[in-house]
């Protein structure tokens, strides 16, 4: 489901004029920011919490491969089925597999970005079979026909009005509300009656724990809890590098996880999934299967310092905290993940050619870096990624894909200036010369657009220096 | 960011940053004449261009070590280097190290890197500066720029000073760890965004009822000004460098 069109540049001017969108994001930004700050309020309590977090991920993907094979034989001794896909294809024909050997056709599912990146629902759709988001935002936005414009709160860009008119037009019989707690009460009744009937529980996984094959789901509605307890038949889909070592390992990163993502110190509902049903239990599944998705994960890994990508533990804060992603939201990424990890990620797996100029979408504020709690370094990473993209070298699928003559002529001209002192002052007149550059870089009437232009001084610093008698040794 | 402080040297380099040498060369200046104040010498080696960082940003990470390296030529000596800008001082502070990670220069980079220091921090931490304001009173407000607030660490040190000048009240922006869009070539490269950050950040400062915005940074400075003469707001924006010595010589 590569767009191969994908631009950033215009998503940004189909999505940045949309007032109702920016005044919505704002204002649900700064209520999860708010919260999040409020619950690790003391900076250096949150420090040590985010370094253990960070080592925590670090020795999980340097031992990997190890605990991915200790994950499978715990699962399998615990009686979870396990199966490796190496692409989304994969995983998706292992999910209809399942579906068609139970017969089933009733579907429901908790909320997961795995299975997102799987483009899971349409390819089900495709082989007739409709499953049911029971998580309430990704309920609302399965109503609309989109898809989720942010990793934890999927419906962010709509607001109560808009939900309330989607309610009322697309489920029968729903006369229009604003009031949030009718709202939920029409979802509640329709995904009840769901849950009975589901024959298919499908959900994510926050971590998966090598030590003791757990699998652990966190989330608020308790519609999770139903996925994975009340249909004959769970099916998880997970990252590769979803895994950590161990059980302990688990506390620290769900504080961290669960504090970024909403503020709070724990969710309502914290699942751990150790095994299907057992011989005199009441309830669960009879059947777990563990799908284990690969989709260019194992690449990422290779590159020590992109390899810090899959440090990620979905919070979704440095969305919340990114200046791009609360002017233009989710959609306009285009893809699958959003916001300051989607700039990272999205390229390293659908590839520096098909992700064009995402790799532009953040001005190197640090603020994501800032929060993160397992501190990856994104600026840095997307760094790495707009070397790669100017580069014959890089080891990026795609990269050398944006490498134009005028700006990298541009450039040249820019080191010749600065590495010759002369030519510096000269065009000092300088002025001159950096409007040239600019040129190749973008165009000046970007600039002007909403300000007037640089005015240079008629005497530069390094004249008045002389002039003052600045010593120059 | 927690860092060892030297004694106050006799003698120090000072690195005008591109910016400061083609639009604001009076606060430049200004910056030497309050280190110069306080007894210490300043060298302004007139070879040095620009830190880099632009071709560093933009994916061009040998151009921007080339321009590194003559940057280390004309800062040889062992004297602390103050620059007036966060953003400069965070890329020869930071990414310098960075860039040469795996080269044999790397320890050479980091000697230079812990030489740096931005303006406000070395006369705050460095010279521990008393500042006394012959100016009438004026309310203002201060942009922090990201780099000198999340790679420096240095805003608490830049409005200290502030807060010494007895006539200047300082009005805080309601975002003021937000960027205000510049971003060097982003602002170019994705303009849309760029402006619509620039946009809010000139309404926040708008809100303040201030009629002066003072920021260590001349790139958020050329951009938020630029924004502000669009719109014809009465307005001005300031270097901080420019303001203290406004306000405190003579
Ligand atoms: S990159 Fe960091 S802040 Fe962003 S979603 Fe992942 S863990 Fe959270």
């Amino acid at each position: 489901m590569v767009k191969k069109t994908f631009s950033l540049q215009k998503n940004v001017s189909r999505f940045i004029d949309n007032g109702q969108l920016r005044r919505n994001l704002r204002f649900s930004m700064d209520t999860m920011k708010q919260t999040r700050a409020a619950l690790f309020s003391d900076k250096s309590e949150f420090e040590t919490l985010r370094k253990l977090g960070q080592s925590i991920r670090q020795r999980s993907l340097d031992k990997l491969p190890e605990l991915l094979v200790q994950l499978e034989e715990k699962c399998t001794a615990n009686g979870i089925r396990v199966h490796w896909a190496e692409t989304v294809d994969d995983a998706n024909q292992i999910v209809l597999d399942v579906i068609n050997q139970h017969g089933s056709s009733r579907l429901v599912k908790g909320k997961s970005m795995v299975s997102e990146e799987m483009h899971l629902n349409s390819f089900l759709a495709d082989h007739g079979v409709d499953p049911i988001e029971t998580d309430l935002g990704e309920f609302i936005i399965q109503l609309a026909g989109e898809t989720p414009s942010h990793i934890i709160v999927p419906a962010i860009h709509k607001n109560k009005a808009e939900i309330a008119d989607l309610f009322h037009k697309k489920i029968p019989d729903t006369p229009y509300t604003e009031e949030v707690e009718e709202l939920n009460a029409i979802a509640r009744k329709i995904l009840r009656q769901k849950f009975f009937e589901a024959e298919i529980g499908i959900s994510g996984v926050n971590m998966a724990v090598a030590e003791t094959g757990t699998l652990c789901l966190v989330e608020n509605e308790g519609n999770g809890r139903m996925c994975t307890t009340l249909p004959p038949v769970h099916i998880a889909v997970m990252g590769l590098e979803k895994v950590v070592e161990k059980l302990v390992d688990v506390p620290p990163l769900m504080r961290l996880l669960t504090g970024s993502a909403t503020g709070q110190p724990i969710t309502t509902y914290v699942n751990m999934i150790t095994s299907p049903r057992k011989p005199g239990e009441k309830d669960g599944p009879r059947e777990i299967h563990l799908i284990i998705l690969d989709n260019k994960r194992s690449k990422i890994l290779a590159d020590p310092q992109l390899r810090q990508t899959l440090q990620c533990i979905r919070c979704g804060t440095c969305l919340s905290h990114c200046p791009v992603y609360t002017r233009i939201g989710g959609h306009a990424y285009g893809f699958v993940y959003p916001g300051p990890i989607g700039t990272i990620l999205t390229p390293q797996i659908e590839g520096l050619k098909n992700t064009n100029d995402l790799i532009n979408a953040s001005s190197l504020c640090n603020a994501c870096e800032e929060v993160c709690p397992v501190k990856i370094p994104i600026p840095d990473l997307i760094r790495r990624l707009r070397n790669e993209s100017m580069s014959n070298k890089g080891s990026v699928e795609g990269a050398g894909t944006k490498r134009a003559l005028s700006e990298m002529s541009a450039w040249k001209a820019w080191k010749l200036i600065n590495r010759h002192a002369v030519l510096n002052r000269l065009s000092g007149k300088a002025a001159a010369a950096f409007g040239k550059q600019l040129k190749g870089i973008g165009p000046l009437k970007a600039w002007t657009s909403c300000r007037t232009l640089p005015k240079f001084a008629r005497k530069s610093m390094l004249d008045l220096a002389d002039e003052n008698g600045v010593s120059d040794e | 960011m927690k860092r060892d402080y030297p004694e106050k040297p006799e003698r120090v380099y000072y690195f005008g940053t591109c910016l400061v040498n083609m639009l604001y060369p009076e606060a430049g200046m200004a910056g030497i004449s309050l280190i110069e104040r306080e007894g210490v010498e300043v060298v302004f080696p007139r070879k040095q261009t620009c830190c880099g960082q632009p071709a560093y940003n933009s994916g061009f990470p040998e151009e921007a070590r080339d321009v590194a390296r003559h940057q280390l030529k004309q800062f040889g000596k062992n004297y602390p280097i103050i620059i007036p800008s966060g953003s400069c001082a965070g890329m020869m502070r930071h990414h310098y190290p960075k860039l040469f990670a795996d080269s044999p220069e790397y320890q050479e980079m980091l000697r230079f890197s812990d030489r740096v220091f931005e303006l406000t921090e070395f006369l705050v931490r460095v010279l521990q500066i008393r500042l006394e304001d012959k100016g009438e009173p004026v309310k203002i407000t201060w942009h922090s720029s990201c780099h000198a607030n999340r790679e420096m660490g240095v805003i608490q040190d830049s409005k200290s000073l502030l807060r010494q000048l007895s006539n200047v009240e300082l009005i805080e922006l309601s975002r003021e760890d937000e960027c205000c869009g510049f971003g060097g070539t982003f602002s170019v490269k994705q303009p849309e965004i760029s402006s619509a950050m620039v946009i809010d950040k000139v309404e926040d400062i708008r809100q303040t009822g201030t009629k002066k915005v003072i920021s260590g940074d001349c790139g958020c400075l050329m951009n938020i000004t630029g924004a502000i003469e669009y719109r014809n707001l009465d307005i001005a924006g300031q270097h901080i460098a420019e303001f203290l010595w406004e306000r405190t010589h003579g």
